[in-house]
């Protein structure tokens, strides 16, 4: 290697292994944000790089500027303006856009071969890059359009009708791609476009809400291997290490991300929405409840004033509500009293894994109140008062004892343990696997229905009248 | 070794990697690491770059270059900044001494 080359090459090693360090440290939360941190040092890094081997012209220049002005602004409005809440959506559409631009890039050398040669390695790199990126790109739009409520799952796509669907999509993309070949920039590029963002959206429309997060994370991965394709495409092999590295961890945390769900990949990108599939408790509405307790907030008020040690429970109903500051809110006042005080979260409470967690921390939580599932279920025996809060199927008991559940031998909060329960819903509706909750029956248990945001300042202000949290001599 | 064996060579080291970079992250992470990985596959901005420097100032190249620089950047500087917003959240507050656990 010649002495100009070296330089180029260094820092390209140096950008791989702060990503490396980058993407191993994200996994611990001590380290993580230093870690973002580095990820972002070396994607500058190996941009100085290329910059350095690659000599731009003016005009070039001038086009660059433009596209860095335009995304880099448009991404850091977002990422400024965007709620905690709707992160997962937010996710999904920066990887869209990831997968866009490998099937841009991909196109681009399609259709005007820049480098001049198109051997058949070039050939199958931009099929898979345009494949890939297309299916990214579409597949990303679907799933936030889905997390936001925009699109609803339609009725053919429960049917095995979209399995021919899909099928005829993925042989109209292979058709594409063996034509691709003979004829660079023509008919069977656009077929292959075409057909496999169909295909984006064929696959990921039949698929729940609640298993969302798991196919964004697929999709995630998916865009590192477009990346990794886009760096054959143009040869760069910092582009296929870095693609091929992000790729790999995508989808290591999809399996890990469901393992804590426990579904399985296949059931969640082959087995369409949960509960469509399994007729069970009538489809939700107020299925056949029969010993249910409901209370006011001002019976749980006393509760809560008498109580020594509160787990609060929160879930998605919570996030849904904005009720993280009352929530909060309600615990000073209860920490003031003198209660022990702490959140039990399940490991996928909230829109996606992790998500409560970035949720309650937004709210000025305490990191050490915020109890893992492992931590939490051996205290609940010696807790006075579990309140849940838009929380169901991850509290369910049928999940333990109910062989016959379709939760069964999903990890669940053993709140049912507690001697009190206080479960806060807006109706008896069923959760996102449309099936009853046993814990709603349990004797201990009592239900204050009402918006969790509206119950949780009711409570506040039936404490605060009591005299609770008021400066009272220890 | 043709440049095509070594960049495969590459692409199988650098999966192998990734596989054994992420082994067991606590659930509280699972939504930082996801949006944190999300923005270093927007390394895609070296192929943007790659192709607007190709280009030889061929007007539709450059367009093409630089929309899908700017989709790629979008993915980067958004990853990143909203990774580290969230993670912001779980630094911020110093460990109470003495208060409940």
């Amino acid at each position: 290697m010649a002495g100009l080359d070296l330089l180029p090459a260094l820092i390209d090693l140096g950008a791989v292994l702060l990503l490396a360090l980058g993407i191993k440290g994200l996994s611990k939360v001590s380290t993580a944000r230093s870690a973002n941190g580095l990820a972002a040092l070396a994607m500058a890094l190996a941009v100085l790089g290329l910059l350095i081997q690659q000599p731009l012209s003016p005009q070039a220049w001038l086009w660059v500027a433009i596209g860095t002005g335009l995304g880099g602004l448009l991404g850091l409005i977002t990422a400024q303006r965007v709620p905690m809440t709707a992160m997962p959506e937010t996710v999904a559409l920066f990887n869209g856009c990831g997968g866009m631009a490998s099937l841009l890039v991909a196109l681009g050398v399609a259709l005007f071969n820049p480098g001049g040669s198109s051997g058949l390695v070039e050939q199958i790199s931009i099929v898979i890059s345009v494949f890939v990126g297309a299916i990214t790109f579409s597949g990303s739009i679907v799933a936030m359009g889905k997390l936001q409520g925009w699109i609803d799952t339609p009725g053919w796509t429960q049917s095995t009708m979209r399995h021919s669907v899909n099928i005829s999509l993925a042989v109209a993309c292979l058709a594409g791609a063996i034509a691709l070949p003979g004829d660079m920039a023509g008919a069977p590029l656009w077929l292959l476009v075409v057909a496999s963002s169909l295909l984006g959206i064929g696959v990921t429309l039949p698929i729940g809400g609640a298993d969302m997060p798991v196919v964004i994370s697929l999709l995630n991965s998916y865009s590192g291997v477009a990346a990794a394709a886009a760096g054959f495409v143009v040869g760069s092999q910092m582009l296929i290490v870095a693609g091929a590295m992000v790729g790999a961890a995508g989808l290591i945390l999809t399996q890990v991300m469901c393992t804590a769900m426990n579904r399985s990949l296949v059931s969640v990108l082959f087995g369409g929405a949960l509960g469509g599939s399994a007729p069970v408790g009538g489809g939700g509405e107020e299925a056949g409840y029969t010993r249910i307790t409901s209370c006011s907030a001002e019976e749980c008020a006393i509760a809560l004033e008498a109580a020594e040690r509160v787990v609060f429970v929160p879930g998605y109903g919570l996030a849904v509500a904005q009720a993280q500051h009352a929530l909060r809110e309600l615990s000073k006042l209860l920490e003031n009293h003198g209660v022990e005080v702490t959140y039990a979260i399940h490991p996928v409470a909230g829109r996606m894994p992790g998500h409560m967690n970035v949720l309650l921390a937004e709210a000025d939580v305490p990191y050490e109140q915020l109890l893992e599932m492992d931590t939490v279920n051996p205290e609940f025996p010696r807790t006075d008062v579990v309140i849940v809060l838009g929380a169901n199927d991850v509290v369910n008991p049928d999940a333990k004892t109910d062989s016959t559940s379709p939760l069964y031998g999903m990890p669940v909060l053993e709140v049912d343990q507690a001697r009190q329960v206080f479960v806060v819903k807006r109706s008896l509706g069923a959760g996102y696997a449309g099936i009853k909750n046993a814990l709603f029956e349990l004797p201990q248990t009592a239900m204050v229905f009402g918006d969790a945001k509206a119950v949780l300042n009711g409570l506040l202000s039936e404490l605060r009248s009591m005299g609770v949290g008021k400066k009272v001599a220890a | 070794m043709s440049a095509f064996t070594q960049a495969l060579w590459v692409l199988l080291l650098g999966s192998l990697l990734g596989l054994e970079l992420i082994g067991k992250v606590p659930p509280t992470l699972h939504t930082p690491l996801m949006s944190g990985a999300n923005a270093i596959s927007g390394i895609t901005v070296l192929a943007s770059l790659t192709l607007i420097a190709q280009a030889n100032d061929q007007l539709p190249l450059l367009v093409l270059g630089s929309l899908s620089l700017g989709f790629a950047l979008f993915n980067v500087v958004g990853g990143f900044l909203v990774t580290d917003r969230m993670l912001a959240m779980f630094s911020r507050k110093s460990p109470r001494t003495g208060a409940n656990r």
